[in-house]
């Protein structure tokens, strides 16, 4: 098995906060960490090899060059060789522009690590929560996607992925190779270890530059290259609270509940 | 591609029984007054089997035309078969916009179809309208977990499209139906379909979560204390008829399972009621359930900042809240 | 003298804090409550390579240096003493004299499995008799030509419920007193081995503290660990280490008790203001980091001298006297500046007031490290 894992360095946005005067982010001191559904993708890929040892996960992930971290990150957990993409033109790009270039870099990777039975994405990145960028890689690939998978297994020429659906979980089969996008499951990614951790400072990270893709459509990265783009930003007005209801005791606040439930009809 | 029309597609999911999924005839609702902006038709685009419910629901909620295909390839959703159909459809008509869905499915459509056409996709708007400068649809979404809001454009390639988070957009009221329905007979072969559902494993108790679809969602937090701790917000998500939802930190510490979870990492949901019970209100769970219609927190720390956005806040101890509550609401329904 | 981490020391002790956040912080009181030896945590932490941090990476270690090590220890205490102290007496007591004094076949066979954590380590010195007095050993160990028969008992053993494998004292020549004790090494399946009755304690209570009984014991010539009757050397130098890995959970313990207090008295308000607003509040919490800092120079500077090869015997001493006697003051100064809710269970404070006392105890009371120092001293 030859699994590629697309990875994105992102700020935790659960440290993200509000300036309350000025009313923007701020971003200062927010650490990056790798986009928790990418460690998801990882876990998926690691629990394949722990079944099919003789298979290697190879990391991708494109951003600024700090974004090699990321690709320590999952060295250190269970990657095997990561690839950095990373350009001036590439900047600016949205999904479309970004899956584009990643399909050239895939391409790229796969003359030095051999062909990929399966591409492994996070469901969505946390900053942008867009779910586009795996599907659009398939599209440009060709390949078949699963999204919203849990964990997957090899069964022959097939990948069986378990696939998060509203009545519970779909094992869905899919033929090589293909593409899966990963949501949460019911586990927690392995630890990265210490011998790991240690190689995966020594490792070296290839890097993809502006001129790795002589081939590339330059009409087609980059800000220019996008179809779309973003008119404005702005944080969302607080909504002002309701009403407030402590009563004397529990039992008083739960009547009164209900009294103002149901006299505005609600329930 | 070049727009061959001024019209604007609604895209109708179906569900497996041929009725209409919720969102789509949700989105005939702002589909209405953005075809009347830029000039063209209201479309809906009902794909799926047996599917006379929804065309009729589309037509009873405002559509001027409806393109239908219909066939038993498209009874489960299969991105292959849905791609395949939709791209086609666009292709022949050439709609300057598109909106869809932003549920499972049509998250996982929209791109693929985008990406198949080259055109841009904005995914999970909050709000639409169209831009006055240029005409274009303006999409406004949530970036960075809900703290930011982003209004995007489209400006050169056609079809727009988006993909709308269920809930946001209120179902007009049903009026007599006087649209144009084109049937369309697009099939796909099988071998086309490059997935298969090889086994559905149901959650434990057979219950199916659909928070996306829900009217009423009593969720829980970290403030229930452990899994038992949901029981009273079973007893009440039952006796309301409701779908029981949880945050993150519920989810994470193990207490229920992740196909109850609202927020940024979780579904996003827009239910009639929403019922927050020891839940904070984190802004990756505000993000997610902050369009519901109303909103009741019920928390021990008068300083949560759920209380922040709820309509109906009561301070105090939900263990002995809800069950009152729930008995309240039992003897008035008899 | 630099006690910085490098960077690559940072990055090993920054993922253990995450692990530890998610995985040690939220059992331990009910690792304490329940006097449950938190036994997944072993594996987890041998998956991460952390059962066997300063040992060469041939022998099944991480090849870290022993500072590093000494911060692991810390890290750990600060979420769980317990957990702390489970890898230290497994590490500093069973994996170091194994490397130290054993046999290429002895470390072939037992450090390679030791250090990768797969299997867990315990250390039996103390008896009934013979606790800081250790010369007064009553285990004998008699020479049968192929193999050893031991007999006698050993208490308060850390890990022993747990243990694969355990570093035993035993008397082989009683005439020659400290001179005639040798070190074993005791697998648990041992014929005439069995691990006796468990100690309720005061703190550390998920620690498997067990006695060892010996009847008939018989360990394979080989296991002799060092020399012959060279036993009490192999003791002594391996409790100087091991006690520089007590005073860094000693200080792990006090830093967090500190970290909770320090978060606990800017939100707690009395007449109209946060504690934290209080001068005695600012004073005491400013006493104790200094203390605590204090005592973290000299632990660290005890790590240094041991992984420089330097005598460090009175180094660790200090090091231990200094660090779990801080550990001691310090938790019980943050519970009285919490109060009663310090004083109940809702909170940590009492569990590392209780977790801190055995730090001035075991591996050698205060008494013994003052011994250690003033011998070094010359006072006599």
């Amino acid at each position: 098995m030859n699994i590629l894992v697309c990875v994105k360095q992102v700020p935790d946005t659960t440290e993200i906060k509000i300036d309350p005067v000025k009313n923007t982010l701020i971003r200062d001191g927010v650490p990056s960490i790798v986009n928790p559904f990418d460690g998801y993708a990882l876990e998926a890929a690691a629990r394949i090899k722990d079944k099919n040892p003789d298979t290697k996960i190879v990391v991708l992930t494109m951003g600024p060059p700090q974004a090699t971290a990321a690709i320590k990150e999952c060295l250190a957990i269970a990657a095997d060789k990561g690839y950095l993409v990373s350009g001036r033109t590439f900047g600016g790009s949205d999904t479309l522009a970004t899956s584009y270039i990643l399909y050239n870099a895939v391409k790229k990777v796969e003359e030095l690590e051999g062909k990929f039975d399966a591409i492994f994405c996070g469901k969505q990145a946390i900053d942008g929560d867009t779910a586009q960028v795996g599907p659009e890689l398939a599209e440009h690939l060709g390949y078949p996607q699963v999204t919203y998978g849990l964990e997957a297994e090899v069964d022959g020429d097939m990948l069986k992925v378990k696939k998060e659906v509203e009545e519970g979980v779909e094992v869905i089969g899919v033929k090589f190779p293909c593409l899966v996008t990963y949501t949460k499951p019911a586990w927690d990614p392995r630890y990265p270890t210490i011998k790991r951790k240690m190689a995966a400072n020594r490792a070296e990270i290839p890097v993809l530059g502006d001129d790795a893709f002589p081939d590339i459509d330059t009409t087609r990265i980059g800000l220019k290259g996008s179809p779309t783009n973003v008119k404005k930003t702005f944080v969302p007005q607080k909504k002002s609270g309701g009403v407030k209801i402590k009563e004397a005791d529990n039992e008083a606040s739960a009547k009164k509940l209900f009294e103002l439930l149901s006299g505005a009809s609600i329930i | 591609m070049e727009a061959k029309t001024k019209d604007l597609w609604v895209f109708v999911e179906t569900n497996e029984d041929g009725t209409a999924k919720n969102v789509g005839i949700e989105l005939l609702t702002p589909g209405k007054m953005m075809a009347g902006k830029q000039g063209g038709a209201l479309v809906a685009v009902v794909i799926g089997s047996g599917v006379d419910e929804a065309v009729k629901a589309a037509n009873e909620h405002g559509a001027d035309k409806i393109i239908v295909v219909d066939g038993p390839e498209y009874k489960h959703y299969t991105t292959d078969a849905y791609a395949i159909a939709l791209v086609s459809l666009v292709e022949k008509y050439g709609p300057t916009s598109m909106l869809i869905g932003a549920t499972n499915n049509g998250r996982d459509l929209g791109p693929r179809v985008s990406c198949r056409l080259k055109t841009g996709l904005t995914a999970d708007c909050t709000a639409l309208d169209i831009d006055d400068e240029t005409g274009n649809v303006a999409w406004t979404r949530p970036a960075f977990g809900g703290n930011l809001m982003a209004t995007i454009l489209c400006p050169n390639h056609r079809p727009q499209i988006g993909t709308v988070r269920p809930g946001v957009f209120k179902k007009s009221d049903a009026v007599e139906g006087k649209a144009e329905i084109i049937k369309e007979d697009l099939h796909v072969a099988e071998d086309q379909i490059r997935t298969q559902v090889i086994e559905l494993i149901k959650e434990m108790g057979g219950e199916n979560v659909d928070l996306e679809g829900a009217e009423i969602i009593v969720s829980g937090g970290r403030g229930v204390g452990g899994p038992e701790g949901f029981e009273p917000i079973k007893a009440l998500a039952d006796a309301l008829g409701a779908t029981v939802g949880a945050s993150r930190a519920a989810v994470d510490a193990g207490w229920i399972a992740h196909a109850h979870q609202v927020g940024q990492t979780g579904k996003t949901v827009g239910p009639k009621l929403y019922i927050a019970c020891g839940i904070s209100g984190a802004i990756q769970h505000l993000a997610g359930m902050s369009g519901s219609d109303v909103i009741v927190a019920i928390n021990k720390d008068p300083d949560a900042p759920i209380f922040d956005v709820a309509d109906y806040g009561v301070v105090g101890n939900l263990f002995e809240v809800l069950p009152i509550l729930t008995e309240e609401i039992k003897k008035a329904r008899g | 003298m630099n006690f910085h981490w490098n960077e690559e020391e940072q990055e090993i002790l920054d993922m253990l804090h995450d692990f530890c956040l998610k995985e040690v912080a939220p059992i331990a009181a009910e690792v304490d409550e329940n006097e449950r030896f938190p036994e997944e945590t072993w594996h987890k932490l041998a998956d991460m390579g952390m059962m066997g941090v300063p040992f060469p990476e041939e022998y099944g270690g991480a090849g870290l240096s022993y500072l590093n090590y000494i911060g692991v220890c810390e890290e750990l205490a600060k979420h769980c003493a317990t957990t702390s102290v489970m890898v230290s007496a497994h590490s500093s007591l069973c994996c170091w004299p194994i490397s130290q004094y054993g046999t290429e076949e002895q470390k072939q066979k037992y450090l390679t499995k030791l250090a990768s954590g797969e299997w867990l380590g315990a250390f039996g010195l103390t008896e009934p008799g013979a606790g800081t007095d250790a010369a007064m050993q009553k285990t004998v160990a008699e020479d049968k030509g192929d193999h050893w028969v031991l007999n006698g008992s050993k208490i308060f053993i850390t890990n022993a419920g747990f243990a694969n494998v355990f570093v035993v004292f035993a008397m082989t020549n009683k005439e020659l007193g400290t001179k005639g004790i040798s070190a074993f090494i005791v697998e648990k399946d041992f014929p005439g081995f069995k691990v006796g009755s468990h100690e309720k304690k005061m703190g550390i209570r998920g620690s498997s503290t067990c006695e060892l009984v010996f009847e008939d014991c018989i360990v394979p010539k080989e296991n002799l660990l060092g020399e012959l009757n060279k036993g009490f050397k192999v003791a002594m130098t391996t409790l100087d280490g091991g006690r520089i890995g007590i005073a860094a959970q000693a200080l792990g313990i006090a830093q967090a008790s500190i970290d909770e207090c320090v978060k606990y008295v800017k939100e707690r308000v009395q007449f109209g203001r946060r504690i934290s607003q209080f001068q005695n509040t600012q004073f005491q919490l400013a006493d104790m980091q200094a203390k605590v800092d204090a005592a973290r120079l000299l632990v660290y500077r005890a790590a240094q001298a041991k992984q420089d090869h330097e005598p460090h015997s009175h180094l660790a001493a200090m090091a231990k006297l200094v660090a779990s006697e801080t550990a001691s003051d310090v938790t019980r100064r943050t519970l009285q500046l919490t109060g009663g809710y310090g004083y109940t269970r809702e909170y940590p404070f009492e569990r590392m007031m209780r977790d801190a006392k055995i730090t001035e105890i075991y591996e050698g009371t205060s008494e013994v490290q003052r011994m250690v120092i003033s011998g070094w001293m010359g006072v006599k």
